[in-house]
Order: C-alpha cells, then sequence, then structure tokens
C-alpha cells in the first residue's frame, strides 16, 4: 500500500470506503462529509498540491448513482492519489474551489453535464451550454441524438439524425475489416 | 465597359484606320494601335461585367471554428495563395466582406452567432461550407453540434474533407467564381418576378 494511503487511512479511517491499487494507480473511495477535511489534508500535509482533474460518473441503476473522481499529484509528478466519492441522486458535494481555484471551473463543468450541484460555489453556473438550456447531457439517459429546446436569441438544439448509428468501432476484432465503425442500431 | 476619363462615343475618324498601300493590298504591319479608343474599352454585356467583378474579387469572412481553420489559413498562404483568385482580402468585419467560409464545427452555442455574421454582411453574399462538419455536422451526431450549417444559412458551395485541403478549398472557390460567372445580376433583377417581390425592387422595362 502506498505511504499517501496509509496516511489518509490513519488520519480519516472511518470516512473511508475502500482502497484500491491497480498497476501503480492508488485510489481511495472517502464518504462525502469528509470530502473537505480529507482533500484539505491531502493538498497540506501529503504534498499532493496539484488538483489535476475532476470528473463524475453516472453508473445509472447503482446506488449511489454519482460518483466524483479527484485526481490529486504533486508538483514534481512524482506520486498521483485518485479520490472518489459517492454520491447519490439527491446529495449535493461541498466545492474545492477554496482549496484549489482551479476547481471552480471542473466543478461547474461537472454541473453543467451531470447536473451534481456544489454546495458553497462562488458561481454555479453552466459553463459549456448556456444559461436555460435544461437538461445535464452526459446522464446516461439523455439520448446521444439530442432533445430539441429553444431560447430566442440565445441558442437552439435539435435531434441529429443518428442514420443507424452509432458507429462504433470494435478496437478488439482481429481483423480490420470486423473493427471498422459499424451501426449499434440504437436510433 | 467604359472608363470614365474615355467618352462612350467613337467618332468614326479617331477610330484605327486601315491605311492601304500602292497596290491596294491590306498591310497589317500599318495597323495602328490608338491607346486613345481601344485601351479604353471593352466591349461585353453588363451582366458578365459585373459577374466578372464580383467573381474576381471575392472577400471572405472567415468564419474559422475548428481544424478546417489551419486549412483556410494555410490557403491564404505563400504556397497555396488564395490570392491568385482575388480572394485574399480575408474581412474580419462582416460588412466588408463578400462570401462566408464557414470552416469548422458549429456547435448550437455558436449556430445564432454565425447567423447574426451572416445578416450583417451586405448583399450580394455567397456561403462556402468547408469540410464535413459545416456541411452536415460531419462526425458530430450529438446534442452539442448544429447538423449543417445549411439549417441556417443559404449554402452556395459545399466542400468535402475532415478538414479539405487547401486545394479542395481552392477547387470550391472555382466552382463558386463559375456560379457567379452564370448568375443573372442585373437581369434577373428585371426578369424574375418573384425575386422583385422578394427584394421589394420595381425596375420598369
Amino acid at each position: 500500500m502506498s505511504e499517501l494511503v496509509k496516511k489518509v487511512q490513519e488520519h480519516y479511517g472511518e470516512y473511508v470506503i475502500s482502497t484500491k491499487e491497480f498497476r501503480g494507480e492508488h485510489t481511495v473511495v472517502i464518504k462525502n462529509q469528509a470530502l473537505k477535511a480529507v482533500m484539505q489534508y491531502c493538498r497540506d500535509h501529503l504534498n499532493l498540491e496539484m488538483l489535476l482533474d475532476i470528473c463524475s460518473v453516472d453508473h445509472e441503476d447503482v446506488d449511489p448513482r454519482f460518483e466524483m473522481v479527484y485526481e490529486l499529484s504533486t508538483l514534481d509528478d512524482s506520486k498521483h492519489l485518485r479520490i472518489k466519492v459517492p454520491i447519490s441522486e439527491d446529495e449535493e458535494v461541498a466545492t474545492i474551489s477554496d482549496i484549489w481555484a482551479t476547481a471552480d471551473w471542473h466543478e461547474r463543468e461537472v454541473y453543467d453535464m451531470m447536473g451534481i450541484k456544489f454546495t458553497d460555489h462562488p458561481n454555479l453556473k453552466r459553463i459549456l451550454m448556456w444559461e436555460g438550456y435544461p437538461y445535464h447531457p452526459l446522464r446516461k439517459e439523455f439520448p446521444l441524438a439530442g432533445k430539441p429546446t429553444d431560447m430566442p436569441d440565445v441558442a437552439f438544439t435539435g435531434v441529429a439524425p443518428m442514420e443507424g448509428g452509432p458507429f462504433v468501432t470494435s478496437s478488439s476484432a482481429c481483423d480490420t475489416v470486423s473493427a471498422e465503425p459499424r451501426a449499434k442500431g440504437e436510433s | 465597359m467604359i472608363s470614365k476619363s474615355s467618352s462612350p462615343v467613337i467618332s468614326p475618324n479617331v477610330g484605327p484606320q486601315i491605311p492601304t498601300g500602292d497596290s491596294g493590298d491590306v498591310d497589317l504591319t500599318d495597323y495602328v494601335y490608338d491607346s486613345k479608343v481601344e485601351g479604353n474599352i471593352i466591349f461585353t454585356r453588363v451582366d458578365a461585367a459585373i459577374n466578372w467583378m464580383r467573381k474576381n474579387s471575392l472577400w471572405p469572412m472567415p468564419m474559422g471554428l475548428a481544424c478546417c481553420a489551419i486549412e483556410l489559413m494555410a490557403t491564404a498562404s505563400s504556397r497555396f495563395d488564395i490570392s491568385r483568385f482575388g480572394a485574399e482580402v480575408m474581412r474580419f468585419s462582416p460588412r466588408q466582406a463578400d462570401v462566408m467560409i464557414v470552416s469548422g464545427t458549429v456547435t448550437y452555442k455558436m449556430a445564432l452567432a454565425v447567423k447574426r455574421v451572416w445578416d450583417q454582411m451586405p448583399e450580394p453574399k455567397w456561403c462556402i461550407a468547408m469540410g464535413a462538419c459545416a456541411s452536415s455536422g460531419g462526425m458530430y451526431r450529438s446534442y452539442a453540434t448544429l447538423q449543417g450549417i445549411d439549417r441556417l444559412i443559404p449554402v452556395d458551395v459545399y466542400i468535402s474533407g475532415c478538414p479539405p485541403r487547401p486545394e479542395a478549398l481552392i477547387d470550391g472557390l472555382m466552382k463558386l467564381q463559375d456560379k457567379i460567372g452564370s448568375e443573372k445580376s442585373l437581369m434577373g433583377l428585371k426578369a424574375d418576378p418573384e425575386e422583385k417581390a422578394v427584394k421589394g425592387l420595381e425596375i420598369s422595362r
């Protein structure tokens, strides 16, 4: 077990749900209420000074439905730590934009695409889609082709013709002919 | 076409004289070039002249939205040199542009901005949809991408490719030049009752 994971477990053992190591990458899954404290601890005491990325996962029919993923690293890139937080649909996540300023836009993107809200975020509004767009398009139940919307003088959306798509490449196919993009016939 | 400096009327006395020799044969070496007249007069139809001027000085509005814009810039550079076709004057103001080259993915967020820029361009104006995305949405069959700029503005020339090579853009430009050359720029206003109704123009015959 890595030194970092051990230290997190020592200090916040009761909030750690599980830990995992896969090909040298270390992941700690923690409870939502301890997120901010753990992040602060990682930055101040474990030298994980850089927040590389924030993303979110929609597991659709799993409970809790969503999962936040935080990627931390030291400035010299020598150590990495991934922190995951399971989030149910009606739960909010504490913002960490006061610990890392870069989290501001990352959290806005998560809110925009997935609809997860962040408590005490200084400016929680959409970042990619426009204000007033009614959906969160990276949720699993949202169709790839999109849904029709219209905000006069701002923007509109339509439904893309899928023509039998989406077209998917099979990377594990043994020859190039069968690996070519084929229609999934899901439209 | 007649330039401003010369008189539109050709006097028979001023025109080129063909001198005859003693034998009565025409000696073409004595054929006099009359610079006063010949340098300034071209006989043509107004339509042809207007179209000729329009198609050889197309000022593009570079609507560069994605990677196609890189090829658009390459087309303007010395290797491909779009100025050979009189279209090197890229104007970043729509009010000074003739042809909008929509080069790149048009997202729904950008779509009305493109439309607005198009509306600000003065007539006559043309549109080139450069590349797969601008023509049809390309590989972006998704909630975020307009499925072809022709859903918002009329397109004259579609160029395939992802992105198209600069040669393809130049070929598209030449196709557009051919199209402009065959337009009824003045005659159309006179003859087409529908056109008259659309533009509110009244031209007496």
